[in-house]
């Protein structure tokens, strides 16, 4: 056919092919940096890898020991924070979509969470420290709960409203219309309708909150020893890890891949398992 | 009958109140800092973000390494992530086989639930090896020896500097964009598209041509999304920016963002001044990401009431 072969037809059919292959390569690079660090991790942090790593605490530069301390910390904390979080977060996600039909507060709201969700971690340690830390003269558990906190409730908020938005409102009808109120409404049935959802928000809460360093890092700083009192600075892997990577001694930097590779499957596991859990877009 | 208009009201009022925290705690965050930040500003004044000392010893603060910083390795990242970004979602929209699809999506959401920590311990013991053997001095050779530009790509090759920061910045943001990207060109209606491919047009006509003009804003606002993640972020930057108080011309030299700056300097910070100006800087980073941010976020939502519109 002589239309395919003008010169025209064979530049367009080149440029295309062109963008086509770069979109390609595109996704292979994209992939290629997530198999390569997921890689790194498996080399470097399974060898660090041991059972010690669970049960001695946070040694002295050059001689042995684990993470237990620091593990268990950041439990203490990240607890702490799903505790204080997720009430706040479901009651106002609540409010945004069953509440929020008319007024200025619900736009504003969904508006200002969706700008928290981004906004950088730093600054809310910054903000812990400026209204906590700096008031009662020392770090402590509590204050890095308290900001952990605070980058968990606009998650929350997020996704206990998306999944309160899918409930059919055919169900809240049928349960008004046998005369149940209002707050028995949403309470027992909206919110029963969507468990699997709004917890689906409270694990990626914890996921995204597990993994954040910079808010703790004045916050609840860090401490060598085993400590369960959250009225104290209080260890914890992410700044763990971060201060035995810059350290230059060789059992500090290997103790922190063992954290490294601790704390990445556990966040990609619960995102995983969030995924599976709920099969919808979140 | 009383009690339960009661308790509604109650329970109203209740969800109401937690609605109205989440406001509170914006409020609370930019008061504090600014307070916190007061006698910073009024000791340097209204210059505080242009000038460029920054001496602990003297108490002689200012924020504008710290900013160069961050805009520098910001900039970079988008420069090196928008167009990987718009790749893998004209790959995810476009090209994927149906089957690879989902897969493919979740990985890439899966890259962005990473902690931010892990990639800057990537990017310090083996990325940045890489760089400093491989790549510095294949730039320094080609774009190095460029009239104007090249003084941008020469100085100390040992792969911790700006250029790193902003690279593995890059590789941070694009999942975020890439996402956004991806939702926003699913939004493009069918006949949209099939009515391009009916009249011959390529793939990448249709593209080019449809599916961008049609998203533009909504594509905006996903880099813009990946600009305030990169303004913002912190392990991933101080593990390889170097950590030095000074601006050079040089992308390989060692710098400092304002999030490196407060992880370093803050726990340490010696004098009330030296606290102030950090916080200072912070209540700069909260602004300009938040001013981002909302951007985003109102190109976002201008896509989804046109797109509410025209179906």
């Amino acid at each position: 056919m002589a239309l395919e072969t003008t010169a025209l037809y064979r530049k367009r059919v080149r440029t295309n092919r062109l963008a086509l292959v770069l979109s390609i390569l595109a996704m292979v690079i994209g992939m290629g940096f997530l198999a390569w660090i997921l890689a790194v991790l498996l080399y470097k942090g399974f060898g660090a890898l041991s059972l010690t790593l669970f049960t001695a605490s946070t040694p002295a530069p050059g001689s042995e020991g684990g993470l237990a301390n620091a593990i268990l910390g950041s439990a203490a904390m990240v607890g702490v924070a799903t505790f204080i979080a997720t009430p706040i977060g479901i009651l106002a996600g609540v409010y945004l979509s069953e509440f929020g039909r008319r007024g200025w507060l619900a736009p504003t709201t969904r508006f200002i969470n969706d700008i928290l969700l981004s906004a950088p971690s730093i600054v809310i340690g910054v903000f812990i420290y400026a209204v906590y830390v700096a008031q009662v003269q020392h770090f402590s558990g509590w204050a890095g709960s308290l900001a952990l906190a605070l980058i968990a409730i606009p998650v929350v908020v997020r996704t206990t409203e998306n999944m309160l938005n899918l409930v059919p409102a055919s169900l809240r009808e049928a349960a008004s219309a046998l005369g149940a109120p209002r707050w028995k409404v949403v309470l027992s049935v909206v919110l029963r309708a969507a468990k699997a959802g709004v917890l689906t928000g409270i694990l990626l809460a914890i996921a995204r909150v597990s993994g954040e360093t910079a808010p703790l890092l004045f916050t609840a700083l860090n401490n060598q020893f085993m400590s369960l009192d959250l009225n104290g600075p209080m260890a914890n892997l992410p700044v763990v890890i971060f201060q035995y990577a810059m350290s230059p001694y060789e059992n500090w930097n290997s103790l922190a891949w063992g954290g490294a590779i601790i704390i990445t499957f556990g966040v990609l596991c619960l995102n995983i398992l969030v995924r599976t859990l709920f099969r919808k877009k979140i | 009958m009383r009690a339960q208009r009661f308790q509604d009201a109650l329970f109203h009022q209740l969800t109401r109140f937690f609605a109205f925290l989440v406001l509170a705690i914006l409020v609370a965050i930019l008061a504090s800092l600014f307070y916190g930040a007061l006698p910073a500003l009024k000791e340097f004044g209204a210059g505080f973000p242009f000038s460029a000392d920054w001496n602990p010893v003297l108490d002689k603060f200012g924020g504008l390494i710290s900013v160069y910083g961050t805009l520098s390795t910001s900039l970079i990242a988008l420069l090196v992530a928008v167009p990987v970004s718009f790749g893998i979602a004209l790959f995810l929209t476009e090209l994927c086989p149906p089957a690879l699809r989902a897969p493919l999506g979740v990985a890439v959401e899966l890259l962005a639930a990473v902690p931010s920590i892990i990639y800057g311990m990537w990017g310090l013991f083996v990325f940045a090896p890489l760089f400093a053997d491989y790549i510095q001095p294949l730039l320094s050779g080609t774009l190095g020896q460029l009239p104007f530009v090249g003084v941008l790509f020469q100085g100390p090759q040992n792969g911790i500097g700006i250029l790193s920061a902003g690279l593995i910045l890059a590789v941070m943001v694009i999942p975020f964009i890439a996402s956004v990207m991806r939702d926003v060109f699913e939004v493009v209606p069918g006949i949209l598209k099939e009515s391009a491919y009916g009249l011959g047009a390529t793939t990448w006509e249709v593209v080019w041509n449809v599916v961008l003009p049609y998203t533009r804003v909504g594509v905006i606002g996903g880099v813009m999304l990946g600009l305030g993640r990169a303004l913002g972020e912190t392990m991933a930057v101080t593990f390889v920016i170097g950590n030095a108080h000074r601006i050079s011309p040089s992308l390989y030299e060692a710098g400092n963002s304002i999030a490196s700056t407060l992880a370093n300097e803050f726990a340490e910070a010696s004098s009330d001044l030296h606290v102030a100006s950090l916080i200072a800087l912070g209540l700069i980073l909260f602004f300009v990401t938040f001013v981002v941010l909302a951007i985003s976020k109102i190109l976002l939502m201008r896509l989804q009431r046109s797109e509410g519109e025209k179906t």
